[in-house]
């Protein structure tokens, strides 16, 4: 580990300065749970740690008719300790709920989860299923980009030099909606996903019938991906498991994975299909008991 | 714990005695559960520095130089240090109790000579003001290497187009057909044994199974890092703190490695966090004693989690084919087999043994053993819990168990028509004392677990055993009787898995004192006389009879000093272990208190001693029974039910043998699912960490059931065995029979991880 500086600001203005001052060698801490660890095992050798823990904007936890604002650096705990977040973006809870040990969850944020980028972050395919939307803040003002869109590879990301995630937005639940996420892996606690599948979707009101819905999926290619076909062709389609294998080979065709220390190419594309199935499955559930 | 159920042999050591067979506290657990305990990298002395490693990035090199300036000129750097510290080592051979290591390997290994072997291979140390310094100092060291082709896998290190490691090395031919070849080879030895005429037998068999098995690299995984620290005098005398299975053995190869005379070396051992045959090659120590040699300084080296896996000793892949043969009865006929084992970048792995538990299980009349020990560019493998018998037993008693389906014969039924007993000649040439294999079958037929059907869907049952023949070997013990009526008991082997209890109790029962009046002590290599490693599961067999040996002579000491006070001959007085009692003519009695208390202020001191070297360990045999469910989507193996029925000898203290029975299981199903050392082409370990080396946590794990049999070592006082590293045997095998039960795949490969069990179904349902 090289020495560093660290900021802790507690204005947004300030963190842009000085993130956009540290020209590249610069690291945004919120929770530190990733970060931290790179440093330590000398994967990341950043001259400057900006902490955006103080900052007003970064922990904002809003949930209303317009629907939920997450700030950045809110924890995972404080998401799956909120009862309405927990009801009606039940697929960010479950992701939050498994991300690390309670000590992590007590600290990792979700905008961390997020801006790591990792292909296998448990909270993105969430994020994708439930349609948010990340705010950017930069020395040139506000951007916003879909979640699905906001990876590029792994570990990188749409953020420019000086940009900084300020909040997650998600829209409103209507009634007759539910949400999932699951993952497998190989042990069943303290474990990185092989393959992870959220799925959000809106049925009905006889709860039979499909309105809409949106698959995201974790860990089968460099980024999380928004399984766009798959989704679109369950709208219009009875709530049953021979739509949720339609949606499932739809989600196999568009993965990309690779062989590893973690599953093979084979189980991540059959595994693909699996949790999908699953996912829709508890989602579809969920919704009609909303 | 069900250990109702040795009772039912009539064995139980229940009754016999007054403290073995009881459960008291160990003496070292209030410090350890308080975090008192002081292990490795707590040592803390003043002026230390620290010390850290520079480690190859590649699998296979020649280290063309290596320039150490730039490091040596950073500001607070006190030495740095490479190969060339070290005095040149012959090709000696040390034995370190549990395995050897040629010395001129193990130079090799502690800091690389002329080529790296496997990625993580020490190059260079430095030891410096602190640790991030220290790193520093590594950034500035310049290495120049030749990347050389590695080769990774036992099959293809053995093929003749392979990479060579070691342009050396010839392969030594145990077979009697056997050709000298002045080609290098990557194979050290070709074992070979053979009893009758196998070939022969297996013209006459009735069902004939041959399979191919293969098995990933996996590591201890013990929780505790490496760590040494080192110190020396003015005089050149040096005292090395370190965590380790063997004082005495780190003394040995320190001693040999530095070429210092062996009692200038004075080594305290920490407690230990888990060695499991691990800690007893050095790897960190000689390192920091040079270290602190060059810097004058007292130096401290910690490894990483990362240079644990990449550089220590896992245990070896290996490849085996096993071929069986029965006849219509389901009586075995014949066996052969050929077993390959990845020695890592130096020989020798445990494929001896390996060669020895191969057959271990069974009366086979013909047959036939071919081992071979070879070279890969993995870090040296080590010893781990019965180390060579897990991957054998996981061939023979798969193969075991498709020969019981197509005989249609249930596999207790089997293995009680088959089992080695007493006078049974293994195939290796060893003919067993009495041994409790049967019983542990039977106390598996019998169980609550085994008479109860299992109902379900993908859910399945499998049996398996395995064999550990333990080792002997010495062990020194003193005592010295107190004032207060209690006994200072002194020893040298470092406790793992509770043998200060285990250890005392013995002296306490031989004496009939409380074992909580036995104060144990494991102290260093200049305080007690020379004991071997804790290792081969010897430590409460060995170490305890050194024990037993140091109370009778206390016993004698007492008698002595008694007749002294009633002034009569010593022959007229016995001890009493019954009431712990002296006893003299005329109804003459001392108690034990009173008697210690009257010694020390009257007379000379009661001092015992007790020295051990006795190799009849008694073999030990468990038979497992695994209930698992997969999920046949996704290929995971959950374990919903494990028990073991374990031969233990004499349970002196049972739940420390019931803890050693869980603990070999959990590493054996560790070892069955997902632990594996995954290598990309270029030689590096992908997954050197906890997150993607997947030992099982408690969330994966029932609670397992041990059932101790208990049928006694003839070659020990108290009728111990070990019991320490048979458990480990059997868990892949029993899993494996189980998977096929549930899902009717074969699995063949290890670990058994959701990506091979689910190929295996999408294979089947094509």
């Amino acid at each position: 580990m090289k020495d560093f500086e660290y900021e802790a600001p507690v204005s947004l203005a300030t963190a842009i300065e000085q993130i956009a001052a540290g020209n590249g060698s610069v690291k945004v801490l919120a929770g530190g749970t990733d970060l931290i660890d790179h440093i330590r095992t000398g994967r990341l050798t950043p001259s400057l740690v900006v902490d955006v823990k103080k900052i007003p904007e970064l922990n904002v936890l809003e949930i209303n008719s317009d629907g939920l604002r997450l700030g950045a650096s809110v924890s995972c705990a404080s998401v799956y300790g909120n009862e309405d977040i927990c009801r009606d973006y039940s697929a960010l809870s479950d992701s939050c709920h498994i991300i690390g040990g309670i000590q992590i969850q007590n600290r990792a944020s979700v905008g961390g989860n997020l801006c790591n980028s990792g292909p296998a972050a448990d909270s993105i395919p969430s994020l994708i299923a439930l349609d948010a939307t990340c705010v950017i803040a930069g020395p040139q003002g506000t951007r916003e980009i879909a979640a699905e869109d906001f990876c590029t590879a792994p570990g990188k990301n749409v953020l420019e030099s000086g940009e900084l995630l300020v909040e997650l937005v998600m829209p409103a639940r209507p009634a007759k909606s539910g949400s999932h996420y699951l993952r497998f892996i190989p042990r069943n606690e303290m474990d990185i996903a092989v393959v992870g599948v959220g799925a959000s979707v809106m049925l009905d009101e006889t709860g039979e019938t499909i309105q809409s819905a949106r698959i995201g999926i974790g860990a089968a290619a460099p980024t999380p991906l928004f399984a766009k076909e798959a989704s679109e062709l369950l709208t219009g389609l009875p709530a049953n498991e021979e739509s949720f294998a339609k949606a499932a080979a739809a989600a196999q065709e568009i993965v990309t994975p690779i062989d590893d220390m973690r599953g093979t190419v084979e189980f991540r594309t059959h595994v693909t299909g699996v949790l999908t199935k699953r996912a829709l499955h508890v989602a579809v559930e969920r919704a009609r008991k909303s | 714990m069900a250990t109702a159920e040795s009772d039912k042999t009539g064995l139980s050591s229940k009754g016999k005695y007054k403290v073995i067979g009881t459960r008291p506290i160990r003496p070292d657990g209030v410090d350890k559960v308080t975090g008192r305990a002081r292990y490795g990298a707590d040592i803390r002395l003043s002026g230390m520095l620290h010390g850290a490693i520079l480690r190859s990035p590649y699998a296979h090199a020649r280290i063309k130089s290596i320039d150490t300036s730039k490091a040596e000129q950073l500001e607070g750097v006190y030495a740095v240090i490479t190969h060339k510290d070290f005095p040149d080592a012959s090709d000696k051979i040390a034995e370190l109790g549990e395995g050897s290591v040629n010395l001129k390997h193990l130079s090799s290994n502690v800091l690389a000579d002329d080529k790296v072997l496997y990625k993580g291979h020490a190059v260079a140390a430095v030891a410096a003001e602190t640790t991030h310094l220290a790193y520093e100092a590594l950034d500035l060291i310049e290495v120049e290497y030749e990347p050389l082709t590695p080769v990774l896998d036992v099959r293809k290190a053995m093929q003749d187009d392979a990479p060579i490691l070691h342009e050396n090395q010839r392969m030594e031919d145990m077979s009697p057909d056997a050709t000298t070849s002045d080609k290098p080879t990557n194979i050290y030895k070709k074992f070979f044994f053979e009893q009758g005429d196998p070939d022969a037998a297996f013209e006459k068999a009735h069902i004939v199974v041959e399979r191919e098995f293969t098995t990933a690299t996996v590591h201890q995984g013990y929780i505790e890092p490496h760590a040494a620290t080192a110190v020396w005098s003015a005089e050149g005398k040096v005292t090395l703190y370190t965590c380790t299975q063997g004082t005495f053995t780190v003394r040995q190869q320190v001693a040999e490695l530095l070429g210092l005379p062996l009692s200038y070396v004075k080594v305290i051992p920490t407690e230990i966090g888990g060695g499991f045959g691990g800690k007893i090659r050095v790897y960190i120590d000689p390192v920091a004693v040079a270290l602190a040699r060059k810097s004058g300084r007292p130096v401290k080296v910690v490894m990483d989690r990362a240079s644990v896996f990449e550089a220590t000793g896992p245990t070896p892949g290996s490849w085996i084919r096993m071929k069986l043969g029965v006849d219509a009865q389901g009586k075995i006929v014949a066996g052969d087999t050929e077993i390959a084992f990845e020695s890592g970048a130096y020989p020798v792995s445990p494929i001896g043994a390996g060669c020895m538990c191969v057959f271990s299980c069974y009366d086979i009349p013909d047959g036939r053993i071919i081992g071979y020990d070879v070279c890969v560019n993995k870090p040296h493998s080590a010893a781990y819990r019965a180390p060579g018998s897990t991957q054998v037993a996981f061939a023979t008693e798969s193969v075991v168990d498709e020969i019981c389906e197509k005989l249609g014969m249930d596999p207790i039924e089997f293995r009680l028509k088959n089992a080695s007993v007493e006078g049974t000649r293994r195939v290796d040439g060893v003919a067993y004392p009495r041994i409790g294999l049967v019983e542990t079958i039977e106390a598996i037929r019998d169980s609550e677990h085994y008479q109860t059907p299992l109902a379900g869907p993908n859910r399945g049952r499998g049996v398996a055993s395995g064999y550990w023949m333990n080792a002997g070997l010495k062990s020194s013990v003193t005592a010295t009787v107190n004032g207060d009526g209690k006994v200072s008991l002194v020893e040298g082997s470092t406790d793992i898995g509770g043998s200060r209890a285990s250890i005392a109790m013995q002296f306490a029962e031989t004496l009939g004192i409380p074992m909580e009046d036995v104060v144990p002590a494991v102290v260093d290599t200049d305080s007690v006389g020379y004991t071997d490693v804790t290792g081969g599961s010897r430590v409460t067999y060995a170490t305890g009879w050194a024990a037993y040996e140091a109370a009778l002579d206390v016993q004698r000491q007492l008698c002595d000093r008694a007749a002294e006070f009633w002034e009569v001959d010593s022959s007229e007085v016995t001890y009493d272990k019954e009431d712990a009692a002296v006893k003299g003519p005329d109804g003459k009695s001392f108690g034990f208190v009173e008697l210690a208390e009257k010694v020390t202020q009257a007379s000379e001191p009661v001092v015992g001693r007790g020295v051990s070297n006795h190799n009849e360990p008694g073999g030990a045999f468990g038979t497992h029974a695994v209930d698992v469910e997969v999920d046949p989507e996704t290929g995971k193996v959950k374990i919903l039910r494990y028990t073991a029925a374990q031969d233990v000898g004499t349970a002196i203290h049972p739940s420390y043998v019931e803890g050693q029975v869980q603990g070999g299981v959990v590493q054996g199903i560790g070892w069955a699912l997902n632990e594996e050392y995954f290598y990309d082409e270029a030689g590096v370990m992908r997954n050197a960490s906890y997150l993607d080396y997947r030992v099982p946590t408690c969330y994966d794990l029932p609670m397992i059931d041990p059932i101790l049999v208990e049928v006694p070592n003839p070659g020990h006082p108290y009728g111990v065995r070990g019991v320490g590293e048979v458990p480990i045997a059997p868990p892949p095998a029993a899993i494996a029979n189980a998977i096929y039960q549930a899902v009717g795949v074969r699995m063949r490969h290890l670990p058994m991880s959701p990506p091979h069990v689910l190929h295996e179904i999408l294979k089947k349902e094509g």
